[in-house]
């Protein structure tokens, strides 16, 4: 089962392959891991897309937590969440199947960014599903390249962080 | 008015820093990229380098005075070779929670990443063994990040800590403050425990009819030994102790039931298995006393008090977790535990399974063993040596013999097991505790993996005894390679290539001695207690096929044990 762990870093050097280390060194799972700022000055969120038990996913969360550059760390598993992800997917077009390829393309709320005059590269965002579903739908075309994000995930409502002021340093 | 701040080179600040942390000791290794640092250190007078022969030693040696003292062992070696050859010995202080700060040279900040000489990514290298490590790339940064790697290394699960310091920051000047606390949004680490959940543990311990305390070398680190005695004697508790834990209550005790695990007692590990509320402190439920997991003690109702929340459930699942520092779980238990639980049948039980099978090796035959010589040791020093054991046979005899009777005496590598340790670490724990008679014991394999540091106690002439268990083999693995490896004993007989040992001793200036016989091991022992101006290395020429019993083979329930072996031939 995949599971989605959240975690708020130190953006410091080092700290995100400290993360990834101990993936490799714990042999747990890393399926995907997407790594951005936040609106707090000095933290990163990384979201993590790994698989388990719950025996490992209590590890994992633990293991996270015990590293000094890691300030918050949540397991969204089980919570309602608002998942996306991002594609970049060039395809290829032939003589007469660029305006199907297009219109697949607002199906899944996709929008053309480069066209050349054999293939053309769309935008998808969404949960990982709808990527995947027209990853599928464009593959009879031809996908010369693709690119994904990984997932970013927040949950729905509240907060994850119980209080702000929890994680500002104290001389700021 | 704004104080004004002294400037200061990056050399200046990493002694001052040194000297606000109250450090004695560095041990440590000169070269090019610490030139700057040994430079300055040539004048200071506040603490003392002991220069070691190789930079293993001088982690194994840090270990050894922090195991012994309770303070952060320091350690000083240059870029490159001299960092990675601290990596086993910080692995092993990783392992077994040693609290170290390991300062390293690195190149300059503008050759980083350009196979500069003697460049190594040493904090690339170090991060899954270290708790944490920093490279500092601002002399500005240098006195902040000394203070969070003393803290980091001394606070919560302790644990070794790296400062890895470019050449051009070392030389760099600038304003000098240090800080007084630290704040580590992502580190805080819990002290007291829950309440609610030591009210509920001092329930269960109430109620239990076989009760046990299983001890690891948390409660030593927490300093809870004397809550730990008083929770035991008010309460008739049995105690097993891990290899780590021996110490924390004193191995003469009628409590005590010894050493649990793989080598462990008979009864310790009969206990572990019957018993029906197991309260575990400062303990890991490591491998090697939990044998086959699924096996391992199912009729109990599992307490586990540690400071490391990671360390619950991580490998059995327990009932009550109380994360926090021993000495006040303990002291807030005991005073819960009003009324002692009934365990005077538990003790009848306990007592039998002494009986039935108690530790006992072949003496009749007048040959030199291993357990004599520990016997002997355990009761010539009455218990209250520091004894610094190696890694193997000899390690788990001292475990089964020596009867430690204070914290802090027993220092070795469990985690890791690291051959190689006894020697220095020996060498760091005199310098914690010069007033204890300092023994270290190897076997004739692992005192050569460190030996070149004979000649840093010669030099230093310290008192140290250095005992070497010398039968030729490394005997660990050929006690496996008899029992489960088809008595293929593939490279690990030494008689043909170990060296004379009274001559190394000698070469490297120390006194050196040697006997096989029974009757000499007390005139020995006496002999080197009489010398106290230098190292004194005494070799006992002992039984060359002899086995560690009981033992638990790998794989097996904890109290399904080899008692003794089953092909006499040998013995």
């Amino acid at each position: 089962m995949k599971r989605i762990v959240s975690v708020l870093v130190e953006n410091r050097f080092g700290a995100f392959n400290r993360i990834t280390t101990l993936f490799s060194g714990k042999g747990f799972n890393l399926h995907s891991i997407s790594i951005g700022g936040t609106e707090i000055p000095g933290l990163s969120r990384m979201t993590l897309v790994t698989s388990g038990d719950d025996k490992m996913l209590d590890q994992i969360i633990k293991q996270l937590n015990r590293l000094i550059d890691t300030v918050k760390v949540v397991d969204l598993s089980k919570e309602p969440l608002s998942v996306r992800e991002l594609a970049l997917i060039t395809v290829q077009y032939i003589k007469g199947n660029r305006t199907e390829i297009s219109s697949l393309c607002s199906i899944f709320g996709g929008k053309v960014v480069d066209i050349t005059s054999k293939t053309l590269t769309i935008e998808i965002t969404g949960p990982p599903d709808k990527i995947n579903a027209a990853v599928n739908t464009f593959l009879p075309y031809g996908i010369k390249e693709m690119a994904r994000t990984g997932v970013v995930a927040l949950k729905r409502g509240e907060q994850v962080r119980a209080n702000e002021q929890e994680f500002l340093p104290n001389n700021s | 008015m704004k104080q004004h701040k002294p400037i200061m080179s990056g050399a200046d600040i990493f002694f001052e820093c040194l000297r606000l942390e109250n450090v004695e000791y560095i041990f440590g290794y000169p070269g090019g990229s610490v030139l700057k640092l040994y430079e300055h250190l040539y004048d200071v007078d506040f603490l003392k380098h002991i220069l070691v022969r190789h930079e293993q030693g001088a982690v194994h040696m840090a270990e050894g005075y922090a195991k012994a003292s309770g303070k952060v062992g320091v350690v000083l070696v240059t870029s490159g070779p001299g960092a990675t050859n601290t990596v086993t010995g910080i692995a092993d202080a990783y392992m077994d929670s040693v609290p170290l700060v390991v300062f390293t040279g690195q190149v300059a900040s503008h050759l980083i990443g350009k196979d500069a000489f003697q460049e190594a990514d040493i904090v690339g290298i170090t991060r899954p063994i270290t708790k944490h490590n920093f490279l500092v790339r601002d002399v500005k940064d240098l006195a902040s990040n000394i203070k969070k790697a003393f803290y980091i290394a001394s606070s919560g699960k302790p644990g070794p800590v790296l400062v890895d310091l470019p050449k051009d920051i070392i030389a760099a000047k600038c304003e000098f403050e240090y800080p007084d606390t630290v704040e580590l949004r992502g580190y805080k680490p819990t002290i007291f425990g829950h309440s609610s959940q030591i009210k509920k543990a001092a329930e269960k311990i109430h109620k239990a009819k076989r009760p046990l305390l299983y001890v690891g070398g948390g409660v030593i680190m927490s300093g809870a030994t004397d809550e730990l005695k008083l929770l035991a004697k008010e309460n008739k508790l049995p105690v097993a102790m891990t290899l780590q834990g021996l110490g924390a209550y004193p191995g003469s005790d009628e409590l005590s039931l010894g050493m649990i695990g793989m080598h462990g007692t008979y009864w310790a590990n009969q206990a572990i298995t019957n018993c029906d509320v197991l309260v575990s402190l400062g303990a890991r439920f490591d491998d090697r006393v939990t044998g086959r997991i699924d096996k391992f003690s199912l009729k109990s109702y599992k307490i586990h008090i540690d400071i490391d929340p990671a360390a619950i459930d991580k490998n059995v699942l327990v009932d009550l977790p109380i994360v926090g520092d021993a000495k006040h779980i303990l002291a807030e238990l005991a005073s819960e535990l009003t009324e002692p639980p009934a365990t005077d049948e538990w003790w009848e039980e306990i007592n039998a399974w002494r009986e039935e099978c108690p530790m006992e090796y072949e003496k009749s035959d007048g040959l030199l063993r291993t357990e004599y010589i520990i016997e002997r040791i355990s009761e010539k020093t009455k218990g209250n040596a520091i004894i610094v054991s190696d890694v193997g046979q000899h390690q788990m005899w001292i475990a089964q013999h020596y009867k430690y009777e204070n914290p802090r005496s027993n220092l070795t590598s469990g985690g890791l097991g690291t051959m190689g340790f006894s020697v220095p670490a020996a060498i760091g724990a005199y310098f914690a505790r010069p007033d204890k008679p300092i023994i270290s014991i190897s076997g004739d394999g692992g005192f050569q993996m460190n030996m070149q540091e004979l000649i840093t106690a010669a030099a230093n002439k310290l008192p140290i005894k250095f005992f070497i268990i010398n039968n030729n083999f490394l005997g660990m693995v050929r006690q496996w390679q008899e029992l489960f490896h088809a008595e293929k004993y593939s490279f690990t007989d030494l008689s043909q290539s170990n060296p004379d040992f009274v001559k190394v001793a000698e070469a490297f200036g120390c006194v050196g001695m040697s006997t096989s016989s029974v009757e000499e091991v007390d005139k020995l022992i006496d002999k080197a207690f009489a010398i106290t101006d230098r190292p004194v290395v005494v070799e006992f020429k002992v039984v060359r096929e002899d086995m560690v019993f009981p033992m638990v083979p790998a794989g097996a329930s904890i109290n399904d044990m080899i008692v003794k072996r089953l092909s006499p031939k040998l013995m």
